[in-house]
């Protein structure tokens, strides 16, 4: 029976676990009740005890170490006129030039004030939309056709990015479909793909398309955790649909929409980096320039990299205060934040 | 099967809904207001789907005659797939694609659970800090710029790993898990540690077959994302190492020539509209032929579960 474990025992006891033998009375780790001991345990009994569990992590910890702890402490470039040959050690500190060089960049408060727009247009228009739908699902009482609407709604959602903005372009293209039938119906063509003037509502409407139906699914299970009693008492009380609406629903779900909230406004900064990197080029920078699209082409493909990554440090810091201050704020008012 | 019709009432579906008698009868207008919105919804999904397809099966004399598109093919033809399938650089990024999806989500399966099991167990040695450290990544994305640094100063550049081990675990998939892990009822863990398991042991003949559900979703977001990445192919990999969503990019979105890369004569070439939209749809069927799985869980709630812990 225990073959396993002595076999992960041997792989386990590497030399860091030698040190648990000056801590007599540390028990077996196959002792069968380990929970009265518990409080007994020192600190290199517990490492001894839980060899196996620090095995697991160990992978997951390098991960983390290299790929998010190492990659965060590479943003002091950001204080450094990097150049790739000098190396990360090896490149000259300037100080805070970049941001200085940042901040008196046009390019780049253009770029911010398209990422807040893109991203004011989609609180307004896209942020409700699952909602509504969520509540429409909700409200049908044959569980056969919701379970199929469900289906088809989700679907956009797994589609990758440049596969929704090919679609959007044959669909709405020149030569697209929506064309073709305005110019079947004698109206006027609307060229929407090429045309910076609507690329910001275009966005809107791609991500409306893509994750709207997928964005149901939180609401869905806020809606179903309502109890069926108070709609009922209020119904024989003479409340109609609207009001149960008002007074049950909307009540019972606000903690679950404030959250999302928050965390939409946490995410101002960050919205559809792939999507609008896509058509970056179809319509221009002007239109379709934002922070993450100016970081990518100042750093990566102009090779200017502590510049680039001076204002993604930046933009990281700033998401960061917006996160904490959202999220200090709705503990004011009494709900319930993404942490404590 | 008259001796069952007694039995009927039992055999009602009970997963069928019926209206709460205290709800009122919905209006007429009501009704058809409902009907008309979940029409149009379910057209708006569904119709580029349909173009796509339908416009890739067509011959190139039908769509140029019809503008750039078709809803229906009138003489359905395989040409374009042919020809995108005949040995040339579609083929090798389909290679690709499938040999990142199969690799990177076992490596980030086998790596996730591991984490996870031992982020889920209570007073496990180092497990609070981890956490910790697990979730801050959320609150702080480490940035463009220091990640291809990274990846670069590895000598990751133009590897298959570069597509793979950055982007090795997911935070939200690792608490999705972790809390599966949790809701194993702790009375099993008791039972199988008194008939002499260990915690791996436990890990693999209790835990794992508990948490299928949440496994085989969790597996299939994880190939989800690897499919559909493009932008680390497009600053990491050279361009004969590219996944298929690259090329997709490539030649669909940046109207790039994609005839003359697949080595077949000009003579038999499809119009390029059909070949794009024939490379859109061996994009997007793979996520077609694995939805019908994922949707069995969606509709157990088995994600709903999730998001809320």
């Amino acid at each position: 029976m225990s073959g396993p474990e002595t076999g992960l025992a041997e792989i386990g006891s590497t030399g860091r676990e030698a040190g648990c033998d000056e801590s007599p009375g540390v028990a077996r780790p196959d002792e069968p009740s380990p929970r009265r001991g518990r409080q007994r345990f020192v600190r290199l009994g517990r490492l001894r005890r839980d060899r196996l569990f620090v095995l697991l992590m160990l992978p997951g910890l390098g991960y983390f170490l290299v790929f998010h702890y190492a990659v965060l402490f590479g943003n002091v470039i950001a204080f450094k006129d990097y150049i790739p040959f000098d190396g990360f050690w090896g490149s000259a500190w300037v100080g805070v030039r970049n941001f200085t060089d940042l901040l008196g960049d046009p390019g780049f408060w253009h770029a911010a004030r398209n990422t807040v727009e893109i991203a004011g247009l989609q609180l307004i228009f896209y942020f409700p939309a699952p909602l509504a739908l969520a509540l429409l699902l909700h409200s049908l009482t044959s569980n056969t056709l919701r379970r199929f609407v469900q289906s088809v709604v989700y679907l956009p959602h797994f589609m990758s990015w440049v596969i929704v903005v090919a679609m959007a372009q044959q669909m709405l293209g020149s030569a697209g479909l929506f064309n073709s039938a305005l110019s079947g119906a004698g109206l006027h063509t609307v060229d929407i793909i090429g045309n910076p003037e609507l690329f910001k509502p275009l966005t809107v409407l791609q991500v409306i398309w893509k994750d709207c139906g997928w964005g149901t699914i939180i609401f869905l299970a806020a809606l179903t955790q309502v109890d069926d009693q108070l709609y009922e008492a209020s119904a024989i009380d003479g409340a109609g649909p609207w009001r149960r609406f008002w007074h049950i629903t909307l009540p019972s779900i606000r903690p679950i929409i404030i959250l999302l909230l928050i965390m939409r406004i946490g995410e101002i900064l960050s919205i559809g980096f792939e999507q609008i990197l896509l058509q970056r080029t179809t319509v221009g920078p002007d239109a379709a320039e934002i922070i993450d699209t100016f970081v990518y082409y100042k750093g990566i493909v102009g090779g200017n990299f502590g510049f680039g990554a001076a204002a993604g440090l930046f933009k990281g810091v700033v998401g960061a205060i917006l996160v904490y201050a959202a999220n200090k704020i709705s503990h004011r008012l009494g709900e319930q934040g993404v942490y404590k | 099967m008259s001796a069952v019709s007694g039995t009927r009432p039992r055999i009602r579906r009970p997963a069928k809904q019926v209206r709460p008698v205290w709800m009122e009868k919905p209006r007429k207008v009501t009704l058809a207001a409902k009907g008309a919105a979940l029409a149009v919804i379910i057209l708006l999904v569904l119709m580029p789907f349909l173009v796509v397809i339908a416009t890739s099966l067509s011959s190139t004399e039908s769509v140029v005659a019809n503008g750039g598109w078709v809803v229906w093919p009138s003489d359905p033809s395989l040409q374009a797939y042919r020809q995108i399938f005949s040995g040339g650089i579609v083929t090798h990024a389909l290679w690709v694609s499938i040999g990142v999806t199969v690799v990177g989500t076992a490596a980030s399966m086998v790596c996730t659970v591991m984490l996870a099991y031992a982020l889920a167990r209570p007073k496990v040695f180092g497990g609070k800090p981890m956490l910790l450290l697990v979730l801050f990544t959320f609150l702080f994305p480490p940035g463009m710029i220091p990640t291809y640094l990274m990846v670069k100063n590895l000598g990751l550049l133009n590897n298959y790993a570069a597509l793979i081990v950055p982007v090795l675990i997911s935070v939200f998939n690792l608490v999705v898990l972790r809390g599966f892990f949790q809701s194993v009822p702790e009375e099993l863990y008791e039972a199988a540690r008194l008939d002499g398991a260990g915690n791996f042991r436990i890990l693999v003949a209790v835990v794992l077959p508990l948490s299928k559900a949440a496994l085989a979703m969790v597996s299939l977001f994880y190939a989800v994302t690897y499919w559909n990445s493009w932008f680390q192919a497009s600053i990491y990999m050279n361009d004969d190492h590219w996944p298929l969503q690259q090329v997709l990019r490539t030649y669909v979105l940046s109207g790039g020539q994609i005839a003359s890369s697949t080595g077949a004569g000009d003579a038999a070439m499809a119009a390029p509209q059909t070949i794009q939209m024939a490379v859109l749809v061996v994009a997007t069927v793979p996520i077609l032929l694995v939805y019908p799985f994922l949707q069995k869980y969606f509709a157990k709630g088995v994600l709903s579960g999730a998001i809320k812990s």
